[in-house]
């Protein structure tokens, strides 16, 4: 499988449609670092991440990199504060208590900060899932699949939502997927 | 939030999962812990009491019996020996004894053995007094702290005896003298707090062997009855080997006596040899030829048994020591599976937690973190139920301790700590690693890419 040469500049938000099988989510996690290609790279500023070493590219990852999952995942034992909490340890981050609950406020969700995440619905499983991927100030946020499991509504909510708070943080956005609703949001496309 | 936090609270969070490894890491370290605590206080028990007594004297039966009635207070006597036969051992100038104990012993008071003696006992056990004084006179007592306690009793107080050592009214010696306290013993951690002392002499007035000195029942009869004049000289009267009327007069006075104003009695050595002690407790001047050779001596050419308690001991604990090593195999196996079965909770938790493991690595976690967390909660379960067993074994031991201070004559508690108990831990701890270890290595491997593809 091989991939064209993608740039995208820094706080730009760019959509990244591909149909089932076309490796889409390979290149996400390529462009995470959780693969590594057999040839060629993958940079972020100044950084070669397939040049780092495995400890490395793991601290890089979290500080650097936010991802939102299709399917929003989280450590089950842990209630929505705890988890943005240990987002932040496992980055190398310090833990501050003050920006995940000003995230949290800006995403709606302060009253489900003590909550357990299985007991959220899929949409507020989203925010709390971008609200992860947002906590360390990342210089990137990958997407993959977003919306795919949203109804019309709640995508639309949840493209406003990842774009407002890229922009907010300055990071570049790239949204992988094959809903073709979310063509009209993004004027800068890649299709494979 | 640290890996341990997280570690606790992931085990938290599936309660059921890890019950079935925490109940049984309590089980088994629970059960070592409680035969350490046993054993170690057990061997204290019997250690402390030993108080550098060489042989022990007494009738014919077996060896440990005699040890663990003279010494222990734990078991009937094999039987009595009269005066005649112990007087010897009683010589002050005896070549080869530093210190011989006469003991007469069968009677008790609410449980608690009495014990007639002379106060060459003292040097054995070097008793301190918390109270009063000690027992100078027949029928005056000193007693054991744990007595004290136990029977409420103070100076001045007076109790009847009961035949035996059950707390049965039925054989108390209920139209007999009574005993009256006169001192306590600070507690000392040995059999003495659980003694009551007296006059060897206390015991033929209660038995009434005195009369049976003289063959007649009716010394008995005046004896209770305050009426030592008639009775007693008609008694004499009715002896038929009498070498020597002027010392049985003499005891007769010292006994009669005894009644009215509780006097002191004469020297063993003084006494009618025909009457009975139950054993005596010697302590050799050195161990020499001669005195390693003295209990086959006795054991040989007298009526008497002589038995040596270090030698008897060390036979019942290599006795005791069978059942007791079979039981801490047993609880070690116990813990050993409860090893085995926080691995396979760990590693069957690992099925369900894979896209959890994953997501950690993708927040920045690397290999040695998710390593790291499954060998926490692997230390917390092993730790949490050491922890809970060792809790367990001594609130065990604290119930226990009553019921065998019973028939062991010590005091057990659970309120006492040893230094095993870190290594049980220790080894709970390395249980504990070892089991995670598998499920450990495994997480750490988790392929992140493949597990997050797959959802």
């Amino acid at each position: 499988m091989s991939f064209p040469e993608i740039h995208c500049q820094k706080g730009e938000h760019w959509l990244l449609l591909g149909t089932s099988g076309s490796g889409k989510t390979t290149l996400l996690q390529l462009l995470a670092g959780l693969r590594t290609p057999m040839t060629g790279e993958v940079r972020i500023g100044d950084t070669v991440m397939t040049a780092l070493s495995h400890a490395k590219l793991d601290k890089f990852r979290g500080q650097q990199i936010g991802i939102v999952f299709q399917q929003p995942h989280f450590i089950e034992a842990l209630n929505v504060e705890e988890n943005l909490v240990i987002a932040q340890g496992l980055a190398g981050r310090k833990i501050d208590r003050n920006k995940i609950r000003k995230l949290v406020e800006r995403l709606g969700m302060s009253h489900k900060l003590k909550s357990k995440t299985q007991r959220l619905s899929q949409g507020e499983q989203q925010r709390v899932a971008i609200a992860r991927a947002l906590v360390n100030g990342p210089a990137v946020i990958l997407a993959d699949e977003p919306t795919s499991a949203l109804d019309d509504q709640n995508t639309h909510e949840v493209i406003a939502l990842l774009e407002e708070q890229a922009q907010l943080a300055s990071a570049t956005l790239l949204l992988v997927t094959h809903d073709a609703r979310l063509k009209g949001y993004f004027p800068k496309q890649i299709v494979l | 939030m640290s890996l341990l936090q997280l570690a606790w609270k992931n085990l938290v969070n599936k309660p059921l999962a890890m019950m079935l490894s925490l109940v049984l890491f309590a089980l088994g370290t629970g059960l070592i812990a409680l035969l350490l605590l046993m054993q170690k206080q057990l061997q204290e028990n019997f250690e402390k009491n030993l108080a550098g007594i060489d042989l022990v004297i007494g009738a014919k039966g077996s060896p440990l019996q005699l040890i663990l009635s003279s010494m222990y207070h734990i078991d009937s006597p094999t039987g009595n020996i009269s005066l005649k036969e112990a007087r010897p051992f009683l010589n002050p100038t005896h070549p080869l004894i530093e210190t011989a104990v006469p003991l007469s012993l069968g009677d008790s008071y609410g449980g608690y053995h009495i014990a007639g003696t002379t106060h060459e006992f003292l040097k054995l056990y070097r008793p301190q007094l918390s109270a009063g004084k000690l027992w100078e006179a027949n029928m005056e007592v000193t007693i054991g702290a744990t007595v004290a306690k136990a029977m409420e009793l103070k100076i001045g107080d007076k109790f009847k005896s009961s035949h035996g050592f059950e707390e049965d009214v039925d054989v108390g010696h209920v139209d007999h003298l009574s005993f009256t306290v006169v001192g306590i013993f600070a507690p000392q951690g040995t059999v003495v707090d659980h003694l009551i002392l007296t006059t060897n002499q206390s015991f033929w007035l209660v038995h009434g062997e005195v009369d049976h000195a003289h063959e007649t029942d009716t010394t008995h009869e005046s004896l209770t009855q305050h009426d030592h004049e008639a009775p007693l000289h008609s008694d004499s009267d009715t002896k038929s080997d009498d070498d020597s009327l002027e010392k049985e007069e003499h005891i007769q006075e010292g006994n009669s006596a005894a009644l009215t104003d509780k006097s002191i009695p004469f020297s063993l050595l003084e006494e009618d040899e025909s009457l009975d002690i139950t054993s005596l407790l010697i302590k050799f001047k050195a161990h020499n030829y001669q005195a390693l050779n003295m209990p086959r001596n006795i054991n040989e050419n007298t009526d008497m048994l002589a038995a040596d308690p270090a030698m008897e001991i060390n036979r019942l604990f290599s006795l005791m020591s069978t059942g007791e090593r079979i039981l801490t195999v047993l609880a070690w196996v116990i813990t050993i599976v409860s090893g085995l079965s926080v691995f396979i909770s760990l590693f069957s938790s690992l099925r369900d937690r894979r896209y959890e493991l994953a997501l950690m690595r993708v927040m920045g976690g690397g290999r040695s973190t998710l390593f790291l967390l499954i060998i926490l909660e692997g230390l917390l379960l092993s730790g949490i139920g050491c922890l809970i067993g060792i809790a367990l074994s001594h609130g065990a031991m604290q119930m226990l301790g009553s019921a065998m201070e019973e028939s062991y004559r010590y005091n057990f508690t659970g309120m006492r700590f040893l230094k095993e108990e870190i290594w049980l831990i220790v080894g709970a701890l390395v249980i504990g690693f070892i089991a995670a270890v598998i499920p450990a290595v495994q997480a750490s491997r988790t392929d992140i890419a493949k597990t997050l593809t797959e959802g």
